[in-house]
């Protein structure tokens, strides 16, 4: 009954600081502008289940694909044994489902083939990023933080996968040896393994049995609360984000609606405006600039490297790393988020997105290639914050590179970005 | 090449005709030495299928790409909408374009400004006439065994998705086509794009030109095959970086087909 206590108890604080995070993040996302991304809902939900659920995108790097699949799967299809694992806890049961028979059977010992593709996976990544040091793990944006942020991910999950394993099979141990609530139930093809290493006395092996369960449970809800702090959170928002994808071809850039209407003014005096409001600026400064779908984009980001690795300036030496426009969008979206909620309001804390967290030479340095947008495995675009944050260098500061300034009064006045002529456009016909 | 007649759209509407395709040279096909050869061989592919065309000569201007690229909205909204004005008093409907990026301006960009035309690139055409037997890749220079790599241009592959016309073009050249390490939606890009073509680099530790034209030399091709002006700018500027002028040539794909048809 105690236990009973404690384990709602805890399951209750775990959801409440959960919820209260969840709030806090989407508090964040909507510091961003408005963008319509709710038509075409059949395309959307399409793009979701191929790109999140069906992982496409991953595909492109096989070998890394197959790993990220057993995790995947492994954590999507045990998180049905966390309903168990709850109903047990809450109502003092022992595998309360084990009335289910044979599907029960198979599901648990699928349960333990998952949980051991977890482990190698988990295993098999953490080599990747400390031992083989995979290059797109590190680069100037990969810190101390995010570096530690993986390894501390990848490691909780093979103790919780280790914690059900043994837990498993003290369970098996004890309903061999008849204990009393250990009813026969399940197959354990796993966790047998793992027999030999366990005591043969009955409470030796209910206190590891117990232990276990208990581990697993609380670290479930520890790693939960986790999430908002760390680059997991796509194991969430990788679907919202796929389902708002842009849905045009990567070519196109957004219109600027009221540059539209500056523009129709001055071609036409008699145009009337219809009554929209005024941005308070063309292009981004700073994080409420952007749209939510950047911010969006921000938190889903896992930080794999995947743009930046196939980045052409990052590629070449350049300081751009498509990686790090999403980390620092997100942490100075973090940053806006709490002063706003602190200060009731934004209150000007005298930092931009622009200058403080990403610098010019790192926006022009971007050839508009859209690598890193083909690359993501979750669709983030990282290159509609460069372009933003372009627009407003070149349209609130004027202060585009002098080449680029050249190029523009160049299209202004010749209708070319180079300086000839107008009138020799159609030159060309006589120079063979 | 005074006997190719090239007819302005102002010249057709004179004479009470039109046109069933608007040819949309660009800036750099208009201007750049080496890619006016590549108008002029669009122009006699053109000609040479019979298809009856016009340019818009001098009322044509920049689309307005490499400005919005660089962030400046205000002047890609004022050249669109002049051209898009110019295109409708000529009740264009559709549009071949010399440049990817005019291409995907038109196409995907203009729509937003209400202009609203049917526009496929160079490649997608001569795609086309291949496919309906009107070109054939015979009665001109043989292609035949030669080594070739087509470098994907960002705003024809990953910006729109055209991966296989350009490649379908070369395949009736019966030559011996390899890919490079990036390729179609993993293609790298020339380096030009997004403004580039207007400025300085930023610092690194090499121009992407060069890391691209390296991936060519890894796959030993002769001929690197180009389908945008600015690509075919950079890969030049490689090839000569890279002191390979004797052993490389870049080409378009439409001076490649060109000569193929002894055109």
């Amino acid at each position: 009954m105690v236990s009973q206590v404690i384990f709602g108890f805890v399951l209750l604080a775990a959801i409440a600081l959960a919820a209260y995070n969840a709030r806090k993040i989407i508090q964040n996302i909507r510091i961003g502008r408005p963008e319509q991304r709710r038509d075409q809902p059949a395309l959307r939900l399409k793009t979701m289940l191929l790109v999140a659920f069906g992982q496409k995108k991953m595909f492109k790097r096989p070998f890394a694909a197959l790993l990220h699949l057993c995790v995947y799967l492994g954590f999507c299809i045990i998180n049905i044994e966390m309903l168990e694992i709850v109903i047990d806890g809450l109502f003092g049961t022992h595998r309360v489902f084990a009335g289910m028979g044979a599907f029960y059977t198979f599901l648990i010992a699928a349960f333990e083939w998952l949980a051991l593709a977890v482990l190698v996976g988990c295993v098999v990544f953490l080599a990747r990023r400390n031992i083989a040091r995979v290059k797109r793990f590190f680069g100037t944006e990969m810190t101390p933080w995010p570096r530690t942020d993986a390894n501390l991910i990848l490691i909780a999950e093979i103790l919780l996968m280790a914690a059900f394993l043994t837990m498993n099979a003290a369970d098996h141990r004890l309903q061999f040896l008849g204990a009393a609530n250990y009813t026969q139930a399940g197959a354990f093809p796993v966790s047998t393994w793992l027999i030999p290493l366990l005591p043969e006395n009955v409470s030796s092996l209910i206190t590891i049995e117990r232990g276990c369960w208990w581990f697993h449970i609380v670290g479930v809800l520890v790693f939960l609360n986790y999430l908002p702090y760390s680059k997991h959170l796509h194991i969430i928002l990788a679907f919202p984000n796929t389902y708002f994808s842009n849905l045009y071809p990567k070519g196109h850039f957004t219109n600027m609606g009221s540059v539209t209407t500056e523009v129709r003014a001055m071609l036409d005096p008699t145009y009337t405006p219809a009554d929209t409001e005024a941005p308070a600026r063309f292009g981004a400064k700073d994080v409420q600039d952007l749209t939510w779908k950047n911010l969006l984009d921000a938190y889903t980001c896992t930080e794999c490297g995947r743009c930046t690795s196939v980045c052409p300036a990052n590629m070449t030496g350049k300081l751009l790393s498509p990686r790090k426009i999403m980390m620092d969008t997100r942490d100075r979206m973090v940053v806006v988020g709490d002063n706003i909620r602190k200060n009731k309001g934004f209150q000007e804390d005298g930092k931009s997105l622009i200058d403080d967290y990403i610098t010019r030479e790192e926006i022009w340095a971007c050839t508009t290639c859209n690598a890193c947008v083909e690359a993501c495995p979750v669709n983030i675009n990282p290159l509609e914050i460069i372009v933003e944050l372009r627009r407003y260098t070149v349209m609130e500061e004027s202060k585009a590179p002098a080449s680029l300034n050249t190029m523009f009064g160049n299209v202004e006045n010749n209708g070319a970005p180079w300086k000839y002529a107008q009138a020799d456009r159609a030159d060309w016909k006589n120079n063979g | 090449m005074t006997t190719l007649k090239i007819p302005t759209m102002a010249e057709l509407m004179a004479n009470g005709e039109t046109a069933d395709i608007l040819f949309w040279v660009g800036c750099a096909g208009s201007y750049d030495e080496r890619a006016q050869h590549i108008t002029r061989d669009i122009c006699k592919i053109l000609h040479h299928v019979g298809i009856k065309y016009a340019i818009l000569g001098t009322e044509e201007s920049c689309t307005g790409d490499p400005a919005k690229r660089a962030g400046n909205e205000f002047l890609f909204q004022m050249q669109a909408m002049a051209n898009i004005q110019v295109l409708d008093g000529y009740e264009v409907k559709k549009i071949v374009t010399a440049c990817p990026h005019c291409f995907n301006t038109i196409k995907n960009e203009y729509p937003d400004l209400g202009g609203h035309y049917e526009v496929i690139h160079h490649t997608q055409l001569i795609q086309q006439l291949i496919d309906e037997g009107k070109l054939k890749a015979a009665g001109g220079e043989s292609f035949k065994g030669r080594r070739i790599t087509y470098h994907d241009p960002c705003y024809l592959g990953r910006g729109n998705g055209v991966y296989e016309a350009p490649r379908k073009a070369l395949e009736s050249l019966d030559a011996q086509l390899v890919e490079m390490k990036h390729c179609r939606s993993n293609g790298l890009c020339c380096g030009a794009g997004g403004a580039q073509m207007f400025k300085e680099p930023e610092k690194g530790t090499k121009d992407i030109n060069v890391e691209r034209v390296e991936e060519a030399i890894e796959a030993r091709a002769e001929i690197i095959a180009a389908a945008c002006p600015f690509c075919m700018t950079m890969l030049r500027d490689g090839v000569k970086a890279k002191e390979k002028e004797q052993e490389m040539e870049v080409l378009d794909i439409a001076e490649i087909t060109a000569r193929a048809n002894g055109l």
